[in-house]
């Protein structure tokens, strides 16, 4: 199909998109296209106003601070992918980046676009949750900080109001000491995941100091397994901790059915990855992979 | 209100057109109605299949995922730009030598994506070039001669480069 008719407004700068969106009354920031352009294609969605931000080029970059990594929003999912910033920093992002969509795909999608969709079997916003990134948006009053704990609100839903603008990603620098896993099953590699789940954990003398266990695709949002999370902290990471977050991770999720996969099915798709991820997260934090 | 047109400039090919387009003109419709390369393919129109790959600026892009007054001041490579029957280009002429084709359908966005992966890597292996056809759908060939074409014209392609 084709989309409905729409003013097209193109911006050079943050406070150029700024004052459109504070000017306008039903408009949508277009960043890369690949979730809103399909969307737009199929009458889902149908803005009076488009504000296209492409040429903000403020807003890509991807750069090493003191205890985080920095990427603008509108930095290319194969930009983010490709940067020696973030294999070395944010290697769970980077291995997340190898399972979203194509290389078609990643050549326009954006990172802040891509979260801002917020799609409910997404990667990213897992991966965000699990790292403990934060997102700076700017809006009429200023900007201000959101944890990515707050940010995913519900399906295709963030914290992002509708005058405001996703400006900036920090993801936390990882410790030597801290491991990360993500994993998935798709039908077809670079599909949304029928169940996805990542994990990151520190260990220190053989205790997991810091744990985060997140799924996605199984539910409205991408959530964090805390009573699994709380089993692993403080504890050895081996085969009974392992069994039991599994077991607990069954327990937590309560996935739809759809034609991609029954409930049950996600169910136990999420026991099995939980456990693979957590292995493979603590192998890696011990060095051994 | 008002929706009024917008006036871009889009090189094709090499070739350098100045159109008048509504904001809602599709670069896929764009490059099919409007300038009559009617080379680029739409399939699913929502950007699954992959037919309508375009390069952009030198990266493959969906041209059903783009409008047309994003391309602005872009330089667009599309099937045209490849070759023809009496010059064919490498990708062509491995995609005729190993019969890389059925219907022709997904063609035109699988070539336009593999000329991307041979640009960037001109010796892939049999995976990379599956990962590079990741995003592209053929309900024909079943893929292995899509792959097998790839891989002769990278050959071809390295035999041209040591001339």
């Amino acid at each position: 199909m084709k989309p409905a008719p729409f003013r097209y407004i193109r911006v050079g700068s943050v406070d150029d998109a700024m004052s459109a969106l504070q000017a306008e009354e039903d408009a949508k920031i277009l960043a890369g296209g690949q979730s809103l352009i399909a969307m737009m294609n199929l009458r889902v969605v149908s803005p009076e106003c488009v504000i296209d931000i492409n040429r903000i080029a403020e807003l890509d970059y991807i750069e090493e601070r003191e205890d985080e990594v920095s990427i603008g929003a509108l930095s290319r999912l194969n930009s983010v992918k490709a940067s020696a910033i973030v294999g070395k920093y944010c290697p769970l992002l980077k291995e997340a980046l190898e399972l979203v969509a194509n290389k078609t795909v990643r050549n326009r999608g954006t990172i802040g676009g891509n979260i801002c969709h917020a799609d409910p079997a997404s990667e990213m916003p897992a991966v965000l949750i699990a790292s403990g990134a934060s997102m700076v948006i700017r809006g009429a009053a200023g900007e201000r900080t959101v944890e990515a704990d707050d940010f995913f609100l519900g399906m295709y839903e963030t914290a992002v109001e509708e005058k405001e603008l996703l400006i900036e990603v920090r993801v936390p620098r990882v410790k030597k000491t801290t491991g990360s896993a993500i994993m998935e099953i798709s039908s077809r590699k670079g599909d949304f995941g029928i169940a996805v789940v990542a994990a990151i954990v520190q260990i220190e003398d053989g205790i997991c100091k810091h744990v985060r266990l997140v799924c996605t695709g199984v539910g409205a949002k991408a959530e964090r397994i805390l009573a699994a999370e709380e089993i692993l902290a403080g504890q050895k990471i081996d085969v009974d901790a392992i069994s039991k977050a599994e077991r607990i991770a069954y327990e937590a999720v309560d996935p739809q059915s759809d034609f991609h996969g029954d409930a049950i099915y996600r169910r136990e798709l999420t026991e099995i990855l939980t456990g693979r991820v957590l292995r493979l997260a603590a192998a890696r934090a011990a060095g051994e992979v | 209100m008002q929706r009024e047109n917008v006036t871009i400039n889009v090189t094709v090919n090499g070739k350098c057109f100045e159109r008048s387009v509504e904001p809602r003109r599709l670069l896929s419709d764009f490059l099919r109605q409007d300038i009559f390369q009617t080379g680029t393919h739409v399939g699913c129109e929502h950007g699954i299949c992959g037919s309508c790959s375009v390069l952009v600026d030198g990266k493959s892009t969906r041209s059903c995922l783009m409008f047309a007054v994003m391309a602005d001041a872009c330089e667009i490579e599309t099937i045209e730009g490849l070759g023809d029957a009496a010059n064919m280009h490498p990708l062509q002429e491995g995609f005729w030598q190993k019969h890389g084709l059925q219907c022709g359908f997904c063609t035109s966005g699988v070539l336009m994506v593999a000329l991307e992966l041979l640009r960037e890597n001109p010796s892939p292996t049999r995976a990379e070039i599956r990962e590079a056809l990741t995003g592209n759908l053929c309900r024909c060939t079943g893929y292995q001669t899509i792959v097998d074409s790839i891989e002769r014209a990278a050959e071809i392609m390295r035999e041209g480069a040591a001339q």
